[in-house]
């Protein structure tokens, strides 16, 4: 019996040591947020306590949702979102203060099999919008075409459903939540289109040509490729001076050019021309 | 005197230690209590506000096929019908636990009645093994190896009902073979005495005594394996598909209740509809798994044995 409160009473003790521990520790960054950021700031943060051993950051995955609504709460001091905190439906934006890291660009890709390389914007929209349901009305051989739709709510959907639907409602079809399966399940299924950021297309999918503009990351710059959409990293408020340093760091001339082009993105320092929330395309400033 | 008396009216160790053990006992009850009505009231608040301040009618939400809560459609409200979901949740569910079913009679009978030491020796780790493997591993193998193999039988993508049911299948056996194996080893032994003593052969004594004795365990075992195959969520988002549509076929993609929450969750802020909505979904859950435990208490208490 008395062997058992102790050990309670030991455990007890612990547990109170170790969550002081973790409020003790004023420096410590929390970055919460979309999972298609989240590998940047990984990196990133891995490569800043390497300089700044004092400051402890720790990076989540979640969703741009529970980013938003996290740091909008207190939560977390950074919340990434592959959207517009304005877009979030529940979010206050005007307590948060957007912090644009890197561009991503996003590309309509099919199976190897399907004879189709270039399609208009219209066409996609139709595609997308199950007007169109066989490759053969596109000038493809006579094959269904699979629509694979990424999860509602989600970034990726959200950017590519403004651009290229115009706000038109989607077909329902099968929802994938991560670039990866959608790319494994373009690659297998016969006749499947779907869309993914540029750095997931690799020789199992065919990346489509927009209006005969190949996507690359030369063409996102000009906006001469549409489908694009800003990574934010999101602070309630002004950052304080870690968090202010941190972001500094990811926006550095040296981490962009290393680091973004290295895992896929487009350096915010390449672009040539910004984009405002309601997709109005400014070219008179450089960089953001 | 006194010594002596005050010695044996005081609480002796024993009767501290008793008296300890029971406040033990009761504030670990009391905690877990507290925990389930937190987690009920936590579940229904979130859930009904879908009703109550979303304005989505009770009838629209269990009858209409549209999933779009985070935007609003032509009638200017936000659909939100979860008729495909629960749709697709019963069938993999129902689908599954048929297909299991005789896999696990056999298997319990095997390991029971006609041979119970190698069955014991060589089944009883095999089904352990089974429930012990993680669901992402059954929903990885049946990414790689069942849904590639539907498509090219059926054409088409490959995900949908049939790839889930398949997995829930593997799932659910081992659950449905162990709860049967105890219940059949809680038979009687004289029935099979008896039927022994009349003549019966091994089979006939199996199919005509011990089978039908044990049918309302039968029936416990596949109601928690059906239990277990509809909260089942991350093996099955992997492969049915996705898509919140009515499944016309078993090879189309649909969707379950626990696959559009878990893509759903991450995406939505807490306290707004496309949120509050995929409580609701939770909500048809929990009084789904409760339904399932109701049913097994009826079950229990009608077919318990009586000597």
């Amino acid at each position: 019996m008395r062997k058992i409160s102790w050990i309670l009473g030991v455990l007890i003790v612990g547990l109170i040591g170790l969550s002081g521990c973790g409020r003790r520790q004023s420096q410590t960054i929390t970055v919460v947020g979309s999972t298609a950021l989240q590998p940047l700031v990984e990196r990133a943060a891995s490569n800043f306590q390497v300089k700044n051993s004092a400051v402890n950051i720790t990076v989540q995955g979640g969703g741009s949702g529970t980013g938003l609504s996290q740091v909008q709460a207190g939560a977390v001091t950074i919340g990434n979102s592959d959207v517009y905190a304005e877009d979030q439906d529940g979010i206050k934006a005007s307590s948060l203060i957007d912090h644009k890291v890197a561009v991503v660009g996003i590309t309509p890709i099919t199976n190897k099999e399907v004879t189709v390389r270039n399609l208009s914007k219209r066409q996609l929209a139709q595609i997308f919008t199950g007007k169109l349901t066989n490759w053969r009305q596109v000038g493809g051989k006579n094959q269904k075409i699979t629509v694979i739709n990424r999860a509602q709510g989600s970034g990726i959907r959200n950017t590519f459903e403004k651009i290229v639907l115009n706000g038109r409602q989607p077909v329902q079809a099968q929802e994938q939540d991560s670039n990866g399966t959608v790319q494994k399940i373009v690659s297998a299924t016969p006749g499947a289109i779907s869309y993914t950021s540029f750095s997931y297309v690799n020789d199992q999918v065919r990346a489509v040509k927009l209006d005969n503009v190949s996507p690359t990351a030369n063409h996102v710059e000009t906006n001469a490729w549409p489908i694009w959409s800003y990574e934010h990293m999101y602070t309630k408020g002004k950052p304080n001076a870690q968090t202010q340093a941190f972001l500094n760091y990811i926006r550095s001339k040296k981490m962009q050019k290393e680091l973004i082009t290295d895992l896929g993105y487009i350096s915010i320092h390449d672009m040539q021309v910004t984009r405002n929330r309601k997709g109005q395309i400014l070219t008179d400033e450089k960089g953001v | 005197m006194d010594e002596i008396k005050r010695q044996l009216t005081k609480a002796s160790k024993a009767t501290r230690q008793d008296r300890y053990g029971k406040w033990i006992a009761f504030i670990c009850t009391f905690l877990i209590g507290l925990l389930v009505v937190s987690i009920f009231y936590l579940v229904a608040s979130k859930g009904l506000a879908t009703f109550f301040r979303g304005h989505i009618s009770l009838w629209d939400f269990l009858t209409h096929q549209d999933w779009n809560p985070g935007q609003v459609s032509k009638n200017g409200v936000p659909s939100v019908g979860a008729l495909p979901m629960i749709v697709g949740s019963f069938s993999v569910t129902v689908l599954s636990a048929i297909l299991a079913t005789p896999f696990a009679i056999s298997m319990a009978l095997f390991m029971t009645e006609i041979a119970p030491k190698r069955g014991q020796r060589f089944l009883q780790p095999v089904i352990e093994l089974l429930v012990g493997i993680p669901s992402v591993v059954y929903g990885f193998v049946g990414l790689t190896i069942i849904v590639p193999v539907i498509r090219a039988i059926f054409g088409g993508t490959g995900f949908g009902i049939l790839a889930g049911t398949l997995v829930l299948f593997v799932m659910v056996l081992p659950t449905i073979t162990s709860m049967y194996v105890d219940s059949l080893r809680a038979v009687p032994r004289f029935y099979r005495e008896a039927a022994l003593a009349l003549g019966a052969t091994r089979w006939q004594s199996i199919y005509k005594v011990v089978l039908r004795a044990s049918i309302p365990g039968l029936l416990t075992a596949i109601i928690f394996g059906m239990a277990r195959a509809f909260g089942e969520a991350l093996a099955v988002q992997m492969v049915i598909g996705n898509a919140s549509l009515l499944p016309h076929n078993l090879i189309s993609p649909a969707s379950t209740l626990t696959s559009v929450l878990t893509t759903g969750i991450g995406n939505t802020v807490m306290g707004t509809l496309p949120n509050n909505a995929l409580w609701s979904l939770a909500l048809i859950l929990l009084l789904m798994s409760l339904g399932f435990n109701l049913l097994v208490r009826l079950i229990g208490r009608q077919g318990r044995f009586t000597k």
